[in-house]
Formats: C-alpha cells, structure tokens, sequence
C-alpha cells in the first residue's frame, strides 16, 4: 500500500515537474511545431493564392533565415543580433504578424516619423514575401518567374493586357515611339 | 534760371537707378533660389539591386491613368531588346514610365531600371513655362494643365530628364503626357501611386522625401558594398521626389551624372533677373546718353547754320546792292 502511494506520487510529481520545465527546456521553435503547407492569400488579386509548401523548404533553409529573430534561435544576421542576440521565440511568427500588408498607408507612414524607431524600412508583407523567396530562389536556383509560383487571374491578364486582353497584332493605337 | 537736368545729375541718376535695380532683382532671386521644395512632400526610393524586371509597374499605370492599349502585353519582356533609334525605350505618350534592362559588364546579372517624372523640388518644366501649365503640389507631385496648354513644348526641351512628351495624335488640342504621381486619384488621398503598389519587390518604397533619404542612407550604411554611397535624385537638380539607389555607378544605368546640382532654373535666373531691367531703364538711359553725347555736334551744327543764314543774309544784301 505504501508503495504503491509513493510510486502515485512521484509519477505525480514528475508529471507535474515534466509539464512547468517543458517550456525551458524547448527554448526555440521545432519546425515540426509548424503546419506543412501555408496558404498565402491576403493579396489574391492579380495573382491567385499560393499554397507554400512550408515542410519542404525547411530543408533549404533554417527557421531564423526566413524568420529574422522570432524562433528563439539565434539571428543569423549579425546587424539584427546587435540587439535580437538571445530573445525568446514571440508568440506568432507569421510574416504578417510583422510585415503590414499594407505597408504605404498614411497612419503607418506617419508612424515612422518617430526619430527613435530603428525599423523605418521594414518591408510590407508582399515585399518581404518576394524578397525573401526571390531572393533565396535566385542563389538556389529555385523558380523566378511570376507565375512559376502563382496562377495569373483573369483581373490580371486585364491589367496585364495578356491572354484573353492581349492587344490585336497591327491594330495597336500606341505603336513605342522613340 | 537754375539749370533741373545737367549732364552730371543725369548721368548720377541713371547711375544709382541701375545699381539700386540690380540690387533688388539680386535680392529677389536669391529668395527664389533657396526654395528647396515642401518638406512634408512625399517621394519614392527606388532600388535597382530590388527591381527583376517584371513590368508589373507599367501595367498598374497603364490600367491607373486610362493609357492607350500596348503594342506587346505587359508580360512581354522582349520589350527590353528593343532599340528606338539606337536607344532604351523612353516614356512617350502611351506610357508614364517604362523599364529598361542593363547589362552591366561587372555584374553576373542584368539591372533593371524603372523611369518616369522625377518630380522635381523646382521643376525646370514649370519654371520654362510661360503660361503656368505646371504646379508642384505640396504633396510634391509635378502635376500639368492640359486648358491652358499651348503646346509650346519648352517643358519638353527645359527637363533635363526628358520626361514630357507631346500628344503628337492631337496636336490641335495640345497635350503634355508625363506622370502625375497619380495625384488625382492616390497621392492628394495619401495613398501612393499605382505602380508603387503593384511592385512585388518593394523596389519601390513610398513615404515621405525626408523619410525615403533616410532610408535609403540606412540601406547603404547596413549592408557595406551593396550599394554606391550617392542617393541619385537627393541634391539632382535641386533634388527630386524620385531617388534612386544603385549597386553600379548611376551613368551606367542610364542615369545622367552630369546634370547640376541646383535648379535648372538657377543657371539662367541671373540672366532673367536683367530682362526686366534691361528692357525698362536700357532705353531711355541709353536714349539720355546719345542726347547729351551729340548736344555738343546738334550745337556746333545750329551755329554754323545760324553763320549760313546770317552769310546767306549778306550775300543778298550785296546782291541787292
């Protein structure tokens, strides 16, 4: 009977121990903890939405090398350590947890008027998405094109003046002067 | 009678009456010439190390400001092999802005480079136009008054950067067609123009001039070697709205490095400040100096006519007698 109690509590204990040290001793993401594909769709107009398959290029490249300082690993870039060197991983990492989707409007604009804010060039969301994977897909030789990674819609084959809005061969009214 | 005007009290006068002109007009214009734009304007950074090339930007201003229909779809980029009379293709008409690709020998890969109004602090277009056709807006765009236009097309020959063109498809009616900033439709609501916001890469960047001038020196200052130390557009004829920022030097992605660093209109205001003066006090200063100049002959001349007369006079009275 004794025994037994002893071995309930220390279970219990351990348990208990096991739960409250979890978070310290897993300081920095898994990229397990991630979901596999993400959907990119907040800007879907000219282009469709693009299902990125988040699993697969974990193999390509490490979490802070897309993620900048909010995994809790350490910051490959050497500027972003100069403050950023040992941080916790933040609550959300998403992209559009930092970079605003709509980066030129004026209340935000105003906002970096502030003479202490270091970050007064971070890009908008659809900037830092093409930065980071143009950029990468440059070196890696990974797809470049725009629509190598999203379908062009029918709003965008109109702004583009292509596929179906393609202009008419010898009909066109503004021939490229000069 | 005591004499009002002598020669020395006119030449006196005409004296003090050009100095104190000069000395006003000088004034005035070195007013004018410290004029370094509005400092709440708004501007664009544009960083050719960003931009591939995708003409996502001449598209968003084609559908933005109702321009004609292409020759080739905006995702033609056989465009950029095009030579127009042995040059990169320009803005005409039918397009505010176009991209133009650079083979740089030094790179491993071509640049590519997005053109359109710069958006002068002191235009040259506006200060070359004689019936006010041109206003830079405080919002710092360089916008164009087609009614009262007389498509003279000065503005086209003052831009240093060559921006205007003419509508030569009505010229009855004429036309100026260069970008407005989408002042109309975007930049008088603070929002930023079409092709700002299409761009994928935020090689081009929105905010105001100030604001773009520091981020762009932070862009230089953080990554070492990426970029030449010069923000092209920054002092550029007095400075522009749009900047520029290059990882080559600036002449040989078609940027011209020789344009001065102030105002176009700064090399001929001095020359403009005499007009005025010139064509009001010139004249009768110079009509005052010939009159006393010659008083002396007019003199001379009337005494010896008087002498004829007075022989003509005694020649008839011996004839007489």
């Amino acid at each position: 009977m004794q025994t037994r109690k002893k071995i309930i509590r220390t279970a219990f204990a351990l348990t208990i121990g096991t739960i409250l040290t979890a978070p310290i001793l897993s300081w920095s993401m898994d990229p397990s903890d991630a979901p596999d594909t993400v959907t990119i769709d907040t800007m879907s107009k000219i282009y469709g939405a693009v299902e990125f398959d988040h699993a697969m290029h974990v193999d390509y490249a490490s979490c802070q090398e897309c993620h900048h300082h909010t995994t809790g690993d350490i910051v490959a870039d050497p500027n972003c350590a100069r403050c950023h060197h040992n941080q916790d991983e933040n609550d959300v990492v998403s992209c559009s947890e930092c970079h605003m989707a709509d980066r030129f409007n004026e209340e935000y604009l105003k906002t970096l008027e502030d003479p202490k804010l270091y970050h007064i060039d971070k890009p908008g969301l659809k900037g830092a998405y093409h930065l980071n994977c143009v950029g990468c897909h440059q070196i890696t030789s990974g797809p470049t094109g725009c629509v190598e990674c999203h379908t062009m819609t029918e709003a965008g084959e109109k702004m583009f003046r292509t596929g179906a809005f393609a202009p008419a061969k010898g009909t066109s009214s503004s021939d490229q002067k000069h | 009678m005591k004499k009002l005007f002598n020669r020395r009290n006119f030449l006196k006068g005409g004296l003090a009456t050009t100095a104190a002109a000069a000395v006003l007009k000088n004034s005035d214009s070195k007013a004018a010439g410290d004029f370094t734009g509005y400092p709440e304007g708004m501007g664009v950074l544009v960083d050719l190390t960003r931009c591939v090339g995708c003409r996502s930007c001449e598209a968003a201003c084609n559908e933005e400001q109702g321009l004609p229909e292409p020759a080739k779809p905006f995702n033609d980029l056989s465009v950029f092999d095009e030579l127009h009379h042995g040059q990169k293709r320009r803005t005409n008409e039918a397009a505010y802005t176009v991209v133009n690709r650079y083979d740089v020998p030094e790179l491993d890969h071509p640049l590519f480079k997005k053109f359109q109004c710069n958006h002068c602090n002191e235009p040259a277009c506006l200060t070359s136009c004689f019936v006010n056709a041109y206003t830079k807006t405080p919002e710092g765009a360089v916008i164009y008054n087609a009614k009262v236009c007389v498509g003279c097309r000065t503005c086209m020959i003052a831009c240093p950067f060559y921006v205007p063109t003419f509508k030569y498809s009505s010229a009855f009616k004429p036309q100026i067609m260069k970008c407005i900033f989408c002042y109309d439709t975007r930049l008088k609501n603070g929002d930023a123009p079409a092709c700002v916001e299409a761009c994928p890469q935020e090689a081009l960047t929105f905010g105001r001039r100030t604001d773009c001038i520091d981020m762009g020196r932070q862009r230089i200052r953080e990554t070492p070697g990426k970029y030449v130390d010069h923000i092209y557009g920054e002092h550029e004829v007095g400075g522009t709205a749009w900047m520029y920022l290059s990882s080559v030097p600036f002449d040989k992605v078609g940027l011209n490095t020789h344009v001065p660093k102030e105002p176009i209109i700064n090399s001929v205001k001095d020359f403009l400040a005499m007009v005025p003066m010139v064509l009001t006090i010139w004249p009768g200063l110079f009509v005052g100096f010939h009159l006393l100049a010659t008083r002396k002959d007019r003199v001379i001349e009337m005494e010896k006519e008087k002498e004829l007369a007075k022989q003509n006079e005694i020649d008839e009275k011996e004839e007489q007698v």
